[in-house]
């Protein structure tokens, strides 16, 4: 089990130097075999579950400065693990079956969805916090490249913007583990979120460091700027990876370091995280009633999603009692389910955008006519992310709702607006499906492919995730729970 | 008493030399004339090493002190020194052979470089500090000069042999001032006599801050960086690679004793005082390189900002520990000579042999047509941005930051930040041309520019994985 750990780092790398190097279509079917494997692989580090730490392995790095090859899973991690494996293996097995046109060869972008697959998972698993870090860092360069080298008409400018706010952030995040580390005197999460033993001043400080440099990735308004962009110039594959997990490592980030470590100062600065996670979910709403095209419209619907998150992180992160950790739950539910939503959602609108050459809303419409089956799909996924109860986008917003409900006091009021975001969310959903699903087909959706086979084994997991979270949530919350205790008294100190 | 096998690094360095010369005048072919260099090199690392190994050793011992030690610090100078001559010599290859610049002359002139870098290392009082840093740099006036037919090349000489001779004479100013108030030179009694009281008080302290900002000309730090765009992108390519790693990193060896064996008594002052030049450096490099559309004057640029890297950590000497500061800043130059030196053998790879470094347009599309030396020196520039994939750069930077943080330096930690972020654009902008929808014919490579190339990339992918190597290589 030990060294299972380590392959699931070692297969994508591998994988993606094989990819690298092999003639394109080859290249493709090797990084997805690859992809499969790290998928199977990440399924049994579920078969010895309890609390605390499920596995780990630690080696010895940089013994002068203590850094330390410091990998492990827990309840937290584990469905992030398996979001990441399954998306990257869906994301490759696209790319075999839809090649890039009049760009470079599919078998590179494989191999840098496997290369960012390596980071996310580093970020994972990481227990050590500059490995932590470094993992971080391994994803910027990769996912720059995919947006600047397969992504639509402006995407230099894209990815540059990208490249530049993630950076500052990491920057920050490097001064903040730095930080913990030479005041604390270990890199060592596990150790240091058992016995977090930092002065309040020091963990306040630290804390606004680290949660900004958090923010940018998550993306928290006002930093949110460079993820519209992203999106809507990023390939499908790109898309469905920044939000399906990406977005995810500034969030476990803020749970796994900011809340696990730093408690106290986690506690001071919530208030501030959660207007902010409030004002996102409103402002992400807004844009999105008001926004023409389809990528950036589920863009802006991640701000909003993601605020949801936050809100529950802010909550708890907040709540002094917090025995139910409703917020953190919340927040780590939301997390996957946006994940699969959301990546379903960027599949789909790939697919439309493939089709009929636009993304302006108002060129589509009726596309039930023409092709009732994207339709459908859609329809359900548009429905899931609006939070339906029944399936998985509704756990994580209601009890982040739930949990800043529970605080009371202000919190009362930023539970209140965000569930108005709530419903705005709805109204902008439903006015998506109006004017892509519904009335007359439009010149852009006659006569386009029907869903293919592949496509359609692309979508199927993701389809069956969000209908099986919404319906046994335990899924997700088990592993979740039976870690929690440790952050839960944490928090409650 | 003197210590022959203490002095042998540099018996080797000078006879490497000598032996060039002899070589030429016999032979008269560039083959033997580069091997013969390219081995004495070779052999000056390899003999620095081995007698680097054993006990320091001491020389040209007085009451006050001793003019040479060899110790790890020595050792671990004149090794580098060493070997990065020996790869510029293969680096210059093709060009020599093309019959572009005088072959004896050329290896000449660097060997004689190199034995001063050597020397440099070793020097434990003022003055043989000078005498050796002006050894590693007047060969090298003569060098930036040496491609006849062109008016840049004659320009850089001139822009580089003002700024210096200033320089000089302020460094040199600085060491009188010294001795004026103390009446010592070397740096073990300089350390306690440095700390007068009384009418000589300020005349040691401005004499060490003038030093120091004499020696900043030598890294190229601000407000003596002007000179090193011009001179990198008039001088041969070699060239500039030598004065972006080599002498760079004897200036920064000497600002290191300057500070800490000879000013002790005055951290209160230099730890400020570089501190502003540090800062200053890494956001005038940064946000100049943005601007440039040149190749190696970007490359310039860029080795400003990153000589404020490696002097960051000095910034904080009053308020920490020296011994981890020092480390982190001979752990950063370390790793970015090995990428520095990746980047130069990646350009001189990618451009037709004898050539400058051109405009960055003149790299579009070469990722197509010369994948691998264009990944590899995609690598290295990466490696000076510290991302990764390549980790070494990486993990200098995490040194300097981790050096400043501990020491709480935050003005600096905020100037190095910044750097990095907008580091990012500038480097991006160097790698971006060659994967561009273009296809520029590659080059074909000679085999020393490939094997240097090669060599680079696996020390810096080999530090990548394993930075406590570097760290115990600098640890004293």
């Amino acid at each position: 089990m030990m060294s299972l750990l380590t392959l699931l780092l070692l297969i994508p790398l591998a994988g993606a130097i094989a990819a690298a190097l092999l003639p394109d279509r080859a290249g493709r079917i090797v990084a997805t075999g690859a992809a499969a494997l790290t998928f199977l692989l990440s399924l049994p580090l579920a078969a010895s579950r309890g609390s605390g730490l499920w596995h780990q392995v630690r080696y010895d790095w940089v013994p002068s400065i203590g850094v330390k090859f410091a990998l492990g899973v827990d309840g937290i991690s584990y469905p992030l693990v398996v979001l990441t494996t399954l998306l990257t293996l869906l994301c490759c097995a696209y790319t075999v079956w839809r090649s890039p046109e009049d760009r470079p060869s599919g078998a590179k972008l494989a191999a840098l969805l496997l290369i960012i697959e390596v980071g996310l998972l580093g970020v994972f698993l990481s227990l050590d916090l500059v490995l932590f870090f470094i993992s971080f860092e391994v994803v910027l360069l990769p996912m720059y490249a995919v947006i600047a080298g397969w992504g639509g008409p402006d995407r230099r400018r894209a990815a540059r913007k990208f490249a530049l706010y993630t950076l500052f952030g990491s920057v920050l995040l490097l001064i903040g583990v730095l930080g913990i580390g030479t005041s604390a005197g270990s890199f060592d999460m596990d150790l240091l979120s058992i016995e977090p033993s930092l002065p309040r001043s020091t963990q306040i400080g630290l804390f606004v460091v680290l949660a900004v440099a958090f923010a940018v990735k998550a993306p928290l308004w006002p930093l949110h700027t460079w993820l519209p962009a992203a999106h809507t110039e990023a390939p499908t594959v790109g898309s469905v990876i920044l939000a399906g997990v990406l977005l995810k490592m500034g969030t476990y980030g803020l749970i796994r370091v900011g809340l696990g470590i730093l408690p106290e100062g986690a506690k001071a600065v919530a208030p501030v995280l959660g207007v902010l996670a409030v004002v996102a979910i409103i402002v992400g709403s807004l844009v999105c009633l008001a926004q023409r095209e389809l990528k950036r419209l589920i863009a802006y619907s991640s701000v909003g999603h993601m605020g949801f998150v936050l809100l529950g992180i802010a909550a708890g992160a907040a709540s002094g009692g917090f025995a139910s950790s409703t917020g953190v739950q919340a927040a780590l539910l939301g997390n996957i389910a946006h994940g699969v939503i959301t990546g379903l959602l960027f599949f789909l609108a790939g697919a439309i955008k493939d089709r009929t050459h636009t993304g302006d809303l108002h060129e589509l419409g009726g596309l039930r006519e023409t092709s009732p089956a994207l339709a459908g799909i859609l329809g359900f996924a548009a429905l899931a992310s609006l939070g339906l109860p029944g399936l998985a986008g509704f756990w994580g917003e209601a009890f982040a709702v739930v949990a800043a409900v529970q605080l009371g006091g202000g919190w009362l009021w930023l539970a209140v607006v965000a569930a108005v975001g709530g419903a705005l969310t709805a109204a902008y959903l439903l006015r998506l499906l109006r004017r892509v699903t519904h009335g007359p087909a439009a010149p852009a959706v006659t006569g386009i492919p029907a869903v293919t086979m592949a496509e359609g084994l692309a979508w199927a997991p993701l389809v069956l995730l969000a209908l099986a979270i919404g319906l046994v949530p335990a899924l997700v919350n088990g592993y979740v729970l039976e870690s929690m205790p440790k952050v839960i008294e944490l928090v409650a100190r | 008493m003197i210590d022959h096998i203490g002095l042998l690094p540099l018996y080797l360095a000078a006879g490497t030399a000598v032996l060039v010369l002899v070589a030429d005048l016999l032979a008269g072919r560039v083959a033997v004339t580069l091997g013969v260099g390219v081995l004495g090199a070779a052999a000056t690392a390899v003999g620095s090493g081995i007698v680097g190994a054993g006990h320091s050793r001491r020389s040209f011992c007085v009451d006050s002190g001793c003019s040479w030690e060899l110790d790890d610090r020595t050792t671990l100078l004149a090794i580098a020194i060493a070997t990065i001559t020996a790869l510029v010599l293969l680096l210059s290859a093709p060009t020599l052979l093309r019959g572009d610049l005088p072959t004896g002359e050329y290896a000449f002139l660097l060997a004689a470089s190199m034995t001063g870098g050597v020397a440099l290392g070793g020097a434990r009082d003022l003055i043989t500090l000078i005498v050796a840093l002006e050894t590693l740099t007047l060969p090298l006036y003569v060098l930036v000069g040496l491609r006849r037919k062109s008016p840049e090349s004659a320009q850089a000489a001139v822009t580089f042999l003002l700024t210096s001779v200033a320089a000089t004479a302020v460094t040199l100013l600085g060491a009188a001032l010294m001795y004026a108030a103390t009446g010592q030179v070397h740096f073990r009694s300089l350390a306690t006599a440095l700390d007068v009281h009384g009418p000589g008080r300020p005349l040691a302290g401005a004499g060490l801050v003038l030093l120091l900002v004499g020696l900043a000309f030598k890294v190229a730090a601000v407000p003596a960086h002007a000179w090193a765009p011009t001179t990198y992108d008039g001088g041969p390519l070699p060239i500039a690679a030598y004065l972006s790693t080599a002498s760079k990193l004897g200036g920064l060896v000497a600002i290191v004793y300057a500070t800490v064996l000879v000013g002790p008594a005055w951290t209160r002052v230099t730890g400020p005082v570089l501190g502003i030049i540090a800062a200053a450096t890494l956001l005038v490099g940064t946000l100049v390189a943005l601007r440039q559309q040149r190749m190696v004057r970007l490359l310039a640029w860029s080795s400003v900002a990153q000589a404020g890297f490696m002097l960051a950590p000095l910034a904080a000497v009053h308020v920490a520990s020296v011994a981890p500061l020092v480390t982190a800043t001979l752990a950063y130059a370390l790793i970015y000579v090995t990428v520095e030196l990746g980047a130069f053998a990646g350009v001189i790879s990618l451009r037709p042999a004898g050539a400058d470094g051109g405009t960055l347009d003149e790299y579009a599309g070469l990722g197509r047509t010369a994948p691998v030396r264009s990944a590899a020196y995609a690598f290295a520039v990466v490696g000076l941005a510290g991302l990764p994939p390549a980790l070494a750069g990486l993990f200098a930077k995490v040194f300097v930051i981790q050096a400043l943080v501990d020491a709480k330096a935050w003005f600096v930690v905020a100037a190095a930040a910044l750097a990095a972020v907008v580091g990012l654009a500038v480097y991006l902008r160097a790698v971006l041309p060659l994967y561009r929808d273009s296809s520029t014919p590659a080059p074909r490579t000679a085999v020393s520019i490939a094997v240097v190339l090669t060599l680079v990339t696996l020390a810096a992918v080999a530090a990548g994985f394993a930075p406590q190597l570097i760290l115990d290589l600098t640890t004293f």
